[in-house]
């Protein structure tokens, strides 16, 4: 055969159309984003059919396009909201993990092996509990960064922000989602 | 010697940038007497795998809600408009 069937575009809503929903949801957090991710990615999945080679699954293969469509969304919002106050997120940190002499002020628990925490459906279930409760901003330029991998200068270039004012913030959001695990998931 | 507050700064960028030479022995030092700090080193390490993981959608099993039947629909209609091949 030498010509590809029509893309089977209703099938891939009927397989897929929920595994995309969650993936965009849990980066979205709104279901009105979400759909219109999923609506959009179908649509590109569409235009793209010819260049589809077959060698990933295609649930892979849409994943993979609206991983660029949820970006796209990120970007247009961390330009359009700006930027955490370094300032205001210290005073949402709430109460600081260290004491006087900046020490731990309790020891901290041992998480265990970290190959059995990744099995484990609790663990993810409470990672994105944690996730949501970022600060909206924060919780953005930390996935931008750690989900999608953005190098440090892209970002930098793309928010205007220095270096040093980027790893300050990201600290601040792993220190505190590493908090929410520690009471939530270990605790 | 660091406090925990330094040696933990340096641990969460050392994950955006190699550190000086400096910094490393302070921190290998810190780390050497600080069981605390080697394991928020590995929390840290965690954190990021899992992240990573969640980015290449092999977590998009994870349960969480249906696609709801209305926007199924709305999207099953846009797609019928724009398919090359739907019929006229």
């Amino acid at each position: 055969m030498t010509t590809k069937q029509p893309p089977p575009a209703e099938q891939w809503l009927d397989d897929h159309g929920t595994a995309l929903y969650r993936y965009a949801l849990l980066r979205l957090r709104d279901p009105d984003k979400a759909e219109e991710a999923v609506q959009e990615t179908l649509l590109a999945a569409l235009q793209a059919w010819a260049r589809y080679s077959g060698n990933a699954s295609v649930r892979t293969w849409l994943i993979g396009i609206l991983k660029h469509k949820i970006l796209d969304q990120f970007r247009r919002e961390a330009r359009e909201q700006g930027l955490p106050d370094p300032e205001q997120t210290v005073a949402e940190d709430g109460e600081s993990p260290f004491n006087t002499r900046e020490h731990w002020a309790s020891r901290l628990a041992d998480w265990g092996d970290p190959e059995a925490a990744l099995q484990d459906s609790q663990f993810w279930r409470i990672l994105q509990e944690c996730l949501d409760r970022l600060p909206p901003r924060l919780a953005r330029l930390f996935v931008l960064r750690e989900v999608y991998e953005d190098e440090t200068k892209e970002i930098c270039q793309e928010l205007t922000i220095s270096p040093t004012n980027l790893w300050t913030m990201l600290y601040r959001a792993r220190m505190r989602l590493r908090q929410c695990l520690d009471r939530n998931w270990v605790g | 010697m660091l406090t925990c507050k330094q040696a933990s700064e340096l641990i969460s960028e050392h994950q955006e940038r190699p550190l000086t030479r400096r910094e490393r022995w302070g921190l290998r030092l810190h780390l050497a007497i600080c069981i605390s700090c080697r394991r928020f080193e590995r929390q840290l390490a965690l954190l990021r795998r899992a992240l990573r993981q969640l980015a290449q959608g092999e977590r998009v099993n994870l349960p969480g809600p249906e696609l709801p039947p209305q926007a199924r629909q709305r999207i099953r209609r846009t797609l019928a408009e724009q398919s090359p091949h739907s019929p006229e």
